[in-house]
């Protein structure tokens, strides 16, 4: 690299253009610094990442498989600590890696306290493998697997929710983040490493090739997400909300008409009522935690 | 100094003499006596070890090949449906090239459920790149850890292993061992000093993923590794026999073999009975013989193929069976002798906790000398009807 600064998260690899997912491996690198151990869990930011053999990683990096990048860290954790070691450990796993496959390694991880942070940049759904639903797909995408169709209007299910889940473990920190704030990333990022015990940040780090947007438009979809509410970027402290990013709410339909993947709802007619159910996932998170900005009159 | 231990006791001491760093285990029936002896001698300051109470079999080898790579040395044990839970990670570690040792003590695979003894669950993961040690006695099972661990950390090697040895039959009897001191371990086995280790003052990424252009070559050098640690096992298996007397340079133990007619080939404890049918058979006259596979991975075609070029027959006795073909070891003695005419007959025994006496050993002998083999042996009729 001439000219430029070196960031400890390489350029050239082999992420789509406008990847959010390699947003958030550059931004977790920069807020991290070197002396950091990552364990990826297989999916789209590892196989972008480290085509042998080539690695845009310049920290110590690991990938074992698609579902134990916690068990593993756990594994990394206790050799640091036996050997008297300083670094910090962050695994990082895709929605897929982190809600579904890999949660029996989370949730073990974490009820055993091991000193690291795990990362989830959630692109809601398994997209290494061709945008199949995932358990943080949200309700009403059509993905490969979940496709809108003459009697189908997408996933059926609502998005889980893993940050309360990683919470009731008694996780000391947890907190949302999204690639549309990256100076929050950052700090939620160096919070949850100087907080000792198991800390999870999610990411919310859309994807133009899954979702179906122009890759330019990636930092506005994401931003159009938190200003609808459909997605909430806030942190927890010991099980309590502390922090919630407050907005004055857009309409869901603003998010929603932007992507193919919701594309059903507008085409070749509008389903108002699959629309009015989105909206009011929107309404409970807005309720839940508390995120309108009431403007006076 | 000798003593009286159960396998399992026994089995813990001379882990923690090997003084692993980290250990991860998930209890599992007949393993667990072990990994409860070391999570005591943790609680007691008796060995100084990260112990991870880790909630799977799955996470538990995870867990050793995070440690692993981080530049620990790790151990781990389990069985049967433990050993299938990992079946994913353990040709991930193996291909990772990090040198976890794992005991394993043998037991059968459901369904049907099973908690008795045979060697189906290792066999399974006969082409994971792990290297296979198989012991016929609590002395060996004990032993073949120190080997096991110098083996797997050899600049050389690079590789995973098992050592394999009967559950219940040896893991939970009583038996006279000849344990260590620390110092002697110590002597034998220098601290674990990694090539290679996630190390922020030298980053490195580990697990890339290949393309058709660099798989299979990864793949052969994994290959090479696991042929080529023969040599370093023959002398890490001679060191220990100059040292304490027992000699483990040979992967292979021959009984009786000088002048034998009818050769035996068995793994792990069974070959005790063997030999002490071989020893009856000899007094009526019969010339039987027993080859001792020790050392199951990597497969020591060269020593089988010399040992058993001269009998007129040779009868496997296989604690496993790959269905709808033959028992593993058969298959590999077969291809040992492929083009040699003596013939190879295999006889699936002992599965599930079956017992088997010196007698069935004899009428093994027997039908094979008659040629008739390549059976489950002792079938019982009644069940079948
Ligand atoms: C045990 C196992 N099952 C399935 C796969 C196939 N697979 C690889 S990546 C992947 C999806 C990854 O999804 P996610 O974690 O959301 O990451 P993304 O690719 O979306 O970034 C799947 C299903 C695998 N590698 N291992
Ligand atoms: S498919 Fe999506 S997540 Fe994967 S590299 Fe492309 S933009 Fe990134
Ligand atoms: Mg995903």
């Amino acid at each position: 690299m001439t000219g430029e600064q070196c960031s400890l998260f390489e350029s050239g690899h082999r992420a789509c253009g406008g990847c959010a997912a390699a947003l958030a491996a550059r931004t977790i690198l920069d807020a991290a610094g070197r002396d950091t151990i990552v364990v990826s869990a297989t999916g789209c930011m590892e196989v972008f990442s480290t085509p042998y053999p080539e690695t845009a990683w310049n920290v110590p990096w690991i990938h074992s498989l698609f579902e134990n990048n916690s068990a593993v860290a756990s594994g990394i954790s206790a050799a640091l600590k036996k050997q008297g070691r300083k670094e910090k450990v962050i695994a990082i796993g895709g929605d897929g890696a982190s809600f579904d496959i890999g949660m029996l390694c989370l949730s073990g991880a974490f009820e055993r306290g091991h000193d690291f942070v795990y990362i989830c940049y959630d692109n809601e759904a398994y997209m290494n493998t061709g945008i199949q639903r995932s358990g943080a797909t949200p309700y009403d995408a059509s993905t490969t697997t979940s496709p809108a169709g003459k009697c189908s209007t997408g996933n059926p299910r609502p998005k889980k929710d893993l940050p309360a889940i990683l919470a009731a473990h008694g996780a000391p920190y947890v907190a949302t983040a999204t690639v549309a704030y990256l100076p929050d990333l950052k700090k939620k990022i160096r919070k949850a490493l100087d907080t000792e015990g198991p800390c999870y940040v999610q990411v919310h780090a859309p994807c133009c090739t899954g979702w179906g947007f122009e890759s330019e438009k990636t930092i506005a979809i994401a931003r159009l997400a938190v200003e609808t509410g459909l997605f909430v970027s806030y942190e927890m402290e010991n099980g309590q909300v502390t922090r919630v990013k407050k907005v004055v709410r857009k309409p869901v339909e603003e998010y929603l008409k932007e992507q193919r993947r919701f594309r059903h709802l507008f085409r070749p007619q509008r389903n108002d009522a699959e629309i009015a159910k989105i909206q009011a996932i929107a309404d409970r998170n807005a309720e839940k935690f508390a995120i309108d900005i009431v403007l006076k009159k | 100094m000798m003593e009286i231990m159960e396998g399992s006791h026994a089995v813990a001491n001379a882990v923690r003499m090997c003084r692993p760093q980290v250990i991860a285990a998930y209890p599992i029936t007949p393993q667990t006596h072990i990994v409860e002896a070391l999570a005591e001698m943790v609680a007691d300051c008796r060995l100084d070890a990260e112990y991870i109470t880790v909630e799977s079999e799955f996470s538990a080898l995870s867990a050793c090949l995070g440690a692993s790579a981080a530049g620990s040395r790790v151990y781990s044990a389990t069985t049967s449906q433990g050993l299938a839970l990992m079946f994913e990670v353990c040709f991930n570690t193996a291909g990772l090239r990090l040198p976890v040792v794992m005991s394993i003590v043998n037991r059968a695979l459901g369904a049907p459920l099973s908690i008795w003894n045979d060697q189906q669950d290792s066999i399974a993961l006969r082409d994971s790149g792990w290297l296979q040690f198989y012991a016929e006695d609590n002395q060996e099972a004990t032993d073949l850890h120190y080997v096991a661990y110098r083996v797997a950390e050899d600049r050389r090697v690079l590789l995973p292993a098992f050592v394999c040895f009967d559950g219940y039959i040896l893991s939970h009897t009583y038996e006279p061992v000849e344990m260590l001191t620390e110092e002697q371990v110590d002597r034998y086995l220098p601290k674990y000093r990694p090539v290679h280790r996630l190390d922020s003052a030298d980053p490195i990424s580990i697990g890339l993923f290949a393309s058709p252009d660099y798989y299979t070559e990864f793949r052969y050098q994994i290959d090479q590794a696991v042929k080529g640690s023969m040599q370093v096992i023959r002398e890490a298996g001679r060191q220990f026999g100059e040292m304490f007397g027992r000699d483990y340079a040979s992967p292979v133990e021959e009984y009786r073999m000088d002048d034998a007619d009818c050769a035996i080939v068995a793994m792990g404890s069974i070959c005790g009975t063997a030999k002490d049918a071989i020893d009856e058979m000899r007094k009526e006259g019969r010339k039987a013989g027993l080859l001792r596979i020790r050392t199951f991975r990597p497969f020591p075609a060269e020593e089988v193929r010399k040992a058993l070029s001269g009998v007129s027959s040779v009868a496997v006795l296989d604690k496993n069976i790959s269905l709808g073909s033959k028992g593993a070891v058969a298959l590999e003695v077969r291809d040992a002798l492929y083009g040699s005419g003596v013939p190879v007959l295999d006889y699936i025994i002992a599965l599930g906790g079956r017992d088997v006496a010196k007698k069935d050993i004899k009428s093994v002998v027997d039908m094979a000398a008659a040629g008739k083999g390549d059976l489950f042996y002792g079938l019982r009729e009644e069940v079948l009807r």
